[in-house]
């Protein structure tokens, strides 16, 4: 069951193995896993999804990366989200490696490209902190 | 596989429609698909062993054997597929694949696509219904319902829309040669009686003009969910020579799956459908040059043209030009495609959509297309793609 805002959007809810995720975002910074042989990975697994181990780490990342891909959801394919149309949704590949999907946000949608460059801005909703990304210079 | 052993001796296709006129229980519609789909290919029901469904709601656990229980089956071989838009294409072969290995003999292949009666108000016990829009991944502990979801990237088409996006960067592909997909598939609707857009003929200026859905999908590059329903029978090469219609075999197939969300697919631009297609190739022992007809599956535009250049019809990148340069119509098209209309002229019946894809190959070469069969077709590429471009299916089909 999605739980939603009190604005209406759809918000995630943290599992133990997610939650450092969502506690960094909430101090602003990026947390990823590391695995000491295949390096970072994202979403949030018990188990490095290379080589299965459990060894890995979190740690703060740059927060920059690319978009990697793009749409503008003109119609709302989230019936929760149709107030918000147009909104942007990309792929970001960040500049660790791993690619996470989040909205652009902070320009017009029709200014969203691949390639552009972005960084994670966080967005505080209720008890939780979403990751988003805006253009950045570099 | 290359030994022909098994064949598909029968089908049946409901017209898909946007309004079924009687509610029906998945059991009902299964037991319908059953009988019609014997009768076609003049099997007893005594002689089926086998029978693959893709769920059952009336029976979300346990769903074979309550299948069997109200078809009165008696089966030696029962799956549920879960592969989406692949899961027809994915029972095809198990079938195939279980019928060579001698598991069983005779395997029904069961669609239905119909909405059920409505529960009678029996206040809230029921639970609260999940959001179709997620596609199951609001379940709790799910990445998806934590990840995606809240970025708004729900239901598939924003999916499609990225790898469209990224593809045009890329490449350079124009809007104008994705449409020329949703235009020639629909002219091809237009010989086919039971597609939902017969009589409605397009023109790129009509796509180009619809309503932009997801950047840069517009609408009529996007399939009609309808309801319907299809089925096919599955059997011995010896048995499908007795049946009155011609046997098709299943002489090569292929499957691959590696993500189910988008954001994680390995490479948006190099899809699953490679390495399926690839194996049914070799495992049938044909090269892509001798492929009489192609029924792929074309949840959207992109997803053809995708499909075109991974399952090797053309080098990576060249998809856009092969489109141009190729005419896709079964009247007089060098390179017939989806000559029943595909989803995009057809309609999208659940899982029975996927199906339609194996079915229009098999009316091909079986000659039983009506006012959209082609000349001649012995050998067809039949495909289905599931979720977010990720489970991917793949058939070659051969006529005896």
């Amino acid at each position: 069951m999605m739980r939603y805002a009190s604005d209406g959007r759809p918000l995630p809810t943290p599992t133990d193995t997610s939650r450092p995720f969502f506690e960094g975002a909430r101090e602003k910074r990026l947390v990823l896993q590391r695995c000491p042989r295949d390096g970072f990975f994202f979403y949030p697994r018990s188990h490095c999804p290379s080589c299965l181990g459990v060894d890995w780490q979190w740690e703060t990342v740059s927060g920059r990366g690319s978009v990697h891909a793009f749409t503008v959801d003109r119609v709302g394919h989230d019936p929760a989200l149709a107030s918000q149309v147009p909104f942007a949704v990309a792929i970001v590949e960040l500049d660790e490696g791993p690619r996470m999907s989040a909205n652009i946000v902070g320009c017009e949608v029709d200014a969203v490209s691949v390639g552009m460059r972005v960084e994670a801005a966080f967005e505080d909703v209720d008890d939780i902190t979403l990751v988003r990304f805006r253009p950045c210079g570099d | 596989m290359g030994k022909r052993a098994a064949a598909i001796a029968g089908f049946v296709e409901w017209t898909p429609q946007r309004v079924w006129p009687k509610p029906t229980f998945a059991l009902e519609a299964a037991a319908q698909l059953a009988a019609e789909v014997l009768a076609d290919a003049e099997i007893a029901k005594d002689e089926v062993d086998s029978f693959l469904i893709g769920g059952l709601p009336e029976s979300p656990m346990f769903a074979p054997s309550a299948l069997a229980e109200y078809l009165g089956l008696r089966s030696n071989f029962s799956e549920v597929v879960d592969l989406g838009g692949a899961t027809a294409v994915g029972m095809v072969w198990r079938a195939a694949a279980a019928i060579e290995v001698g598991a069983c003999e005779t395997a029904l292949i069961l669609c239905p696509s119909l909405p059920p009666p409505p529960p009678p108000d029996i206040g809230n016990s029921m639970g609260k219904l999940q959001m179709p829009a997620y596609l199951g991944g609001d379940a709790w502990g799910s990445p998806q319902g934590q990840f995606e979801l809240p970025a708004g990237l729900a239901a598939a088409t924003p999916s499609f829309a990225m790898v469209a996006s990224r593809y045009m960067d890329r490449f350079g592909l124009r809007e104008e040669t994705l449409a020329k997909i949703a235009v020639q598939e629909r002219h091809n609707a237009q010989a086919n009686p039971q597609a939902i857009f017969q009589g409605k003929p397009i023109s790129i200026e009509d796509v180009m003009s619809s309503r932009r859905v997801a950047d840069p999908l517009k609408l009529l590059e996007i399939v009609m969910p309808c309801w319907g329903g299809g089925a096919l029978v599955v059997t011995t090469r010896e048995r499908a020579e007795r049946a009155p219609h011609r046997p098709v075999f299943v002489s090569g197939f292929g499957e691959h799956l590696t993500h189910k969300s988008l954001t994680y697919a390995p490479d948006l631009l190099e899809s699953p459908i490679r390495l399926a297609a690839d194996r049914a190739f070799a495992m049938a022992g044909v090269e892509r040059s001798a492929i009489d007809m192609a029924s792929m599956y074309d949840c959207y535009t992109i997803t053809v043209l995708l499909t075109i250049e991974d399952a090797g019809f053309c080098k990576k990148g060249e998809g856009g030009a092969f489109v141009e340069e190729h005419d896709l119509r079964f009247d007089g098209g060098d390179w017939p495609l989806n000559t029943h209309g595909g989803q995009l002229g057809m309609g999208q019946a659940g899982i029975a959509g996927g199906l339609s894809h194996v079915t229009e190959a098999v009316r091909q070469i079986q000659g039983r297309a009506g006012e959209h069969q082609l000349a001649k077709v012995d050998l067809a590429y039949a495909n289905g793609t599931g979720g977010m471009l990720a489970e991917q299916s793949a058939l070659i089909l051969e006529g005896a």
